[in-house]
């Protein structure tokens, strides 16, 4: 319920940033041959209500929002959701290995430092995240593509396939995951090869984010009785951490996972530009680049919506593993 | 005859900020015999729970620790490495944690928690582990059976919890079992039936447990011995009703008179209402405070840490450390002066 | 600090904090000797811990870096070799020692370019978190202080802004608002109020329910003498090391809304357009490394001192943040 209020609190926010534009929002809104049709003008008027008052623009916004209409981009001239819908599989092929080699990584990693509090592995690990945190994305991103393409020719300069190879049929939209379904295992294997400068990089400064609250959240774990009641049990080292720490750090972990998606949708956004890998953070950058505003407003809806969500998923997963909640 | 926990001279020192060295239990010698319930009495921070930390190795990583802690007579538990403790924690010597809201972890069942130590070290299957802690539940009479197996931590009241932590001490049936304070999170009404738990499972199984409280009362219902510990340092040791009848230390007996504790003798009153100046007649001693505050085991002084609050310190006290006498057989004080304490100072 | 665990963690600072309660010494009332105790140690903790902090290899790091940073943004005209803008013929000059940091694709001096964009980036970070700061503190008092329908209105806008990754808010503010130094400030200050509103509101809260509170009320002090007297000070710990790492994310939103062309507009040197133009030739590499590596160092800077500070100030901040 909350969820539902919250997503219907973002709808009004990215209305207010229409209206909110200097000027008309149409001039934003539409190219500028377009303006000069009377006939596209009248009849963009009246789509979105523009002679009516404020509140039954927002009415007439929410009823388009509702049938997945974000408005036409200036720049490719198309519905920006259908754009979407273009670019969120390269995107997704991108982030969803980069979510679970962070979550794996960061618990991994976290867990580490606090078990290694206070010395050397500690300290390396806390510069590391904290350069991490630092660093701006897309030079980052920049800076690998550099090293890895341009002075030690390892990997590929960008895009997600090679420009001779054909793509596999489409299916899912996800080129690794079409190569394996047409079982064409060249394109595969250079699909992959695409793949892991920007898996790489949005892996680095997503652990980043995770791997200091996972530390606190393990420490804080750590030093809790029923640890050293398992150690007292005569448990194996391994087993302690495996079935008791691990699974009591597992609730701060998912709900920081919930930062980390955060954090991975904005280095999408900051990082695909730099791969040429066409997903959805190409797209935005180039709306904002290009000020096409209903592009820009589309990505950051879609984006709220699907982090909203996440985070719907991530109280509910909440409940699924802690007992105490569950139960009560 | 051996005793089946002999610790001499044990120290325990922990890293501070800045590389120092924080002691935290100077020298403390004590013994627990099978089937026996010993006690440790002192005050937060005297290092009994060090003491109970020590003999399982659940020290921070970096504490220092000298001293001998022999069990049994052929194992030394001082200096042990990670893997050679477990051959001693949870089966021959288990600990109950003093609050089992966090000594039990709150996302495993019950079950998982009584057995799985069980199936480490006994080797026992699922099966066999299950029924043991059916058995177990039955020995610290917890209701439910399989139920209760199933059920988490938090589903259970705070007795029952203690209950099942003990169960899950007792589970690899140890020689010795450690209780830090198992009682002081508890109500008194639920504190009795663990008392009486305790003291039933060393009648009926020849159970040794090393009872730390702080707690005199607690001291007096459970243990036949017991060690007074102040800072760090074992102040007075003996038989728990001589200690608490006839301290010999200023310290125990400061402790003692330190105690709200009713007259004996008062009786209700006929109509059963009780008059306001009457609560205060009642006491026959009145409550006498220890001057100062409890210093720490790293801020002790070099002789006698209790010799700042003392009554009777002689100037020696301070500068050099008290001789251990044996006033009594088996009754031992770490006092120079000695002093009579029939009598209180004004 | 509270009483019976200290025996097994020894208080940070080193020094051993006895435990249970003081009872009373002859011949003093208990009460003053308790103040006067727990004075005691508070001001030792305070003396030692200050200068701890000072003198740890990292924040000194920390603080020679930003130092020089400040020399530069405040010397630029004097350090810089080159004026930032003024174009030349020498393309893409690599590294030398006329240009040390060589030139960009209009022929302009890069380390030129890194010195003055100190000058444009540091200010503006200032300048959101001071404003982010003030619109936060005083929404986030009338939030706690207030209660009920203030704190709801308040919280429930918060939630709005924190259902969108920051940068990504911003990217739509500022595209909405078009591209301009201006705007993007606007921008990351719409964004960033809500983080102090949270934390300021929650630290009014604790206090909100504390005896001391109930106390001098009392004693008849009235809300706004109380908010001054009791709340805001106890505020302020929280609030600046959240400003000193705002500091460091201020400086990196403001590159990556210029990075995406919503930020000053060109000649301006800013390090997150430089970057962004360095990116068009991979084999000019210093054209974007430099930029980057000055944001790096500031950003780094500023995290340091806001993690020494959150040590010292609240060890459980970290922990209250998840």
């Amino acid at each position: 319920m909350t969820t539902v209020i919250l997503l219907f609190g973002v709808t009004v926010l990215t209305f207010s940033l229409i209206q909110l534009v200097p000027g008309d929002s149409m001039t934003a809104s539409l190219s500028e041959t377009a303006l000069n049709d009377p006939a596209v003008v009248s009849a963009y008027r009246d789509k979105w209500g523009l002679d009516e008052p404020v509140t039954t623009q927002y009415a007439i916004y929410l009823g388009n929002l509702l049938q997945g209409d974000l408005g036409i981009s200036r720049q490719t001239s198309r519905p920006v959701l259908g754009d979407l819908m273009t670019y969120v599989p390269a995107t997704l092929e991108i982030a969803i290995p980069a979510m679970i080699l962070s979550v794996l990584l960061g618990t991994g990693i976290g867990l580490y430092a606090a078990l290694r509090h206070g010395r050397v592995g500690d300290q390396v690990v806390r510069v590391g995240s904290l350069l991490g945190l630092s660093t701006p994305p897309f030079w980052l991103a920049l800076v690998t593509l550099y090293v890895f393409f341009y002075v030690l020719g390892l990997a590929p300069s960008g895009g997600r396939l090679s420009s001779w190879i054909t793509p596999p049929p489409t299916r899912t939209g996800m080129l690794t995951v079409d190569a394996l379904l047409a079982g064409q295992w060249m394109t595969w294997w250079d699909a992959v090869q695409h793949l892991l400068l920007p898996v790489a990089v949005l892996t680095c400064l997503t652990v980043a984010t995770l791997v200091r609250f996972v530390r606190s959240a393990m420490l804080e774990v750590l030093d809790q009785d029923y640890v050293r009641a398992a150690r007292a049990k005569g448990l194996p080292t391994a087993t302690v951490l495996r079935r008791h720490v691990l699974r009591a750090g597992l609730v701060p972990v998912i709900t920081v996972s919930g930062l980390a998606f955060a954090s991975l949708l904005s280095g999408t956004v900051l990082v695909e530009q730099i791969f040429s890998w066409p997903g959805v953070g190409q797209y935005a950058f180039r709306a904002a680049s290009g000020l096409d505003l209903p592009a820009v407003l589309g990505v950051s809806l879609f984006v709220a919506v699907v982090y909203t969500l996440v985070n719907l998923m991530v109280d509910l997963l909440y409940g699924v593993i802690d007992p105490r909640i569950r139960l009560s | 005859m051996t005793a089946l926990l002999d610790v001499r001279h044990l120290a325990v020192s922990l890293p501070g900020a800045g590389g120092q060295v924080l002691p935290v239990i100077h020298d403390a010698t004590l013994q627990v015999s099978r089937g026996e319930i010993v006690g440790i009495a002192g005050e937060s921070g005297s290092g009994k729970s060090m003491t109970a930390q020590a003999l399982l190795g659940l020290l921070p990583e970096r504490a220092q620790v000298s001293g001998s802690a022999v069990l049994d007579g052929n194992t030394e538990l001082v200096g042990r490495s990670g893997r050679a403790w477990r051959t001693v924690r949870g089966t021959r010597i288990a600990m109950v944690f003093q609050d089992a809201t966090a000594a039990l972890h709150p996302m495993l069942t019950v079950g998982r928690q009584l057995t799985e130590h069980m199936r480490e070290h006994l080797g026992l299957d699922r099966r066999a582990a299950e029924a043991r802690a059916l058995d177990l539940l039955d020995r610290v009479r917890i209701p439910g059976g399989r139920g209760a197996l199933r059920s988490y931590p938090h589903q259970l009241s705070g007795g029952m919890r203690q209950r099942v932590a003990i169960a899950s001490a007792l589970a690899c049936e140890p020689e010795l079992l450690i209780a830090d304070e198992p009682t002081t999170a508890l109500d008194v009404t639920v504190q009795a039936g663990i008392l009486e738990l305790f003291d039933e499972l060393r009648r009926e199984s020849g159970l040794s447990v090393l009872f730390i409280t702080h707690d005199l009362g607690v001291l007096a219902a459970l243990t036949v011995r017991a060690y007074v510990f102040y800072a760090g340092r074992v102040m007075e040791s003996g038989p728990t009703g001589e200690l608490l009848l006839r301290p010999r230390h200023p310290y125990t007996a400061a402790l003692l008179h330190a105690r709200p504790h009713a007259d004996d003798s008062w009786t209700l009153p006929e109509d059963g209402v009780t008059r306001p100046d009457e609560a205060a007649e009642r006491r026959t001693q009145p409550l006498v405070t220890i001057p100062g505050s409890a210093v720490s085991p790293a801020a002790a002084p070099p002789g006698c840490p209790f010799a700042p609050r003392c009554a009777y310190a002689e100037a020696a006290c301070t500068g050099e450390l008290p001789p251990v006498t044996e006033v009594r057989p088996g009754h031992a004080v770490a006092c120079r002066v000695l002093p009579d304490l029939t009598e209180v100072p004004a | 600090m509270t009483g019976p665990r200290i025996d097994l963690t020894p208080s940070e600072s080193g020094d051993p904090v006895t435990t249970g309660t003081v009872p009373p010494a002859p011949g003093g009332d208990p009460r003053t000797q308790r103040l006067l105790e727990r004075r005691r140690w508070a001001g030792r903790l305070r003396v030692r811990s200050v200068s701890s902090t000072w003198r740890q290899p990292s924040v000194v790091f920390a603080l020679i870096l930003l130092g020089v940073w400040m020399l530069a943004a405040a010397l630029a005209p004097v350090v810089a070799p080159f004026d930032p803008v003024t174009q030349s013929a020498n393309l893409y000059a690599s590294p030398s020692a006329e240009h040390w940091f060589g030139t960009d694709e209009l022929g302009r001096d890069v380390f030129s370019r890194v010195v003055h964009g100190a000058r444009l980036s540091l200010p503006v970070a200032v300048i959101i978190v001071g404003v982010a700061l003030a619109i936060g503190a005083v929404l986030g008092l009338l939030a706690g202080y207030l209660g009920r329908a203030a704190d709801e209105v308040i919280m429930r806008v918060t939630d709005l802004v924190f259902a969108f990754p920051q940068i990504i808010l911003a990217m739509a503010v500022a595209a909405a608002f078009g591209p301009s130094t201006r705007n993007a400030v606007l921008a990351l200050i719409i964004v960033s109020w809500p983080t102090y509103a949270r934390v300021i509101r929650s630290s009014v809260l604790s206090v909100r329910g504390a005896d001391y509170l109930a106390a001098s009320r009392l004693l008849g002090v009235g809300p706004v003498m109380a908010l001054r007297r009791d709340v805001v000070p106890n505020a302020v710990g929280p609030a600046v090391v959240l400003a000193t790492l705002e500091l460091g994310n201020a400086v990196l939103m403001l590159a990556a809304l210029s990075f995406l062309g919503l930020g000053p507009r060109p000649p301006a040197p800013e390090w997150g357009a430089m970057i962004a133009a360095g990116s068009r030739d991979l084999s000019m590499w210093w054209v974007s490394v430099f930029p980057g590596l000055a944001i790096l160092t500031v950003v780094l800077a500023f995290n340091i001192l806001g993690d020494a500070l959150r040590d010292r100030l609240d060890p459980r901040y970290a922990k209250g943040l998840s």
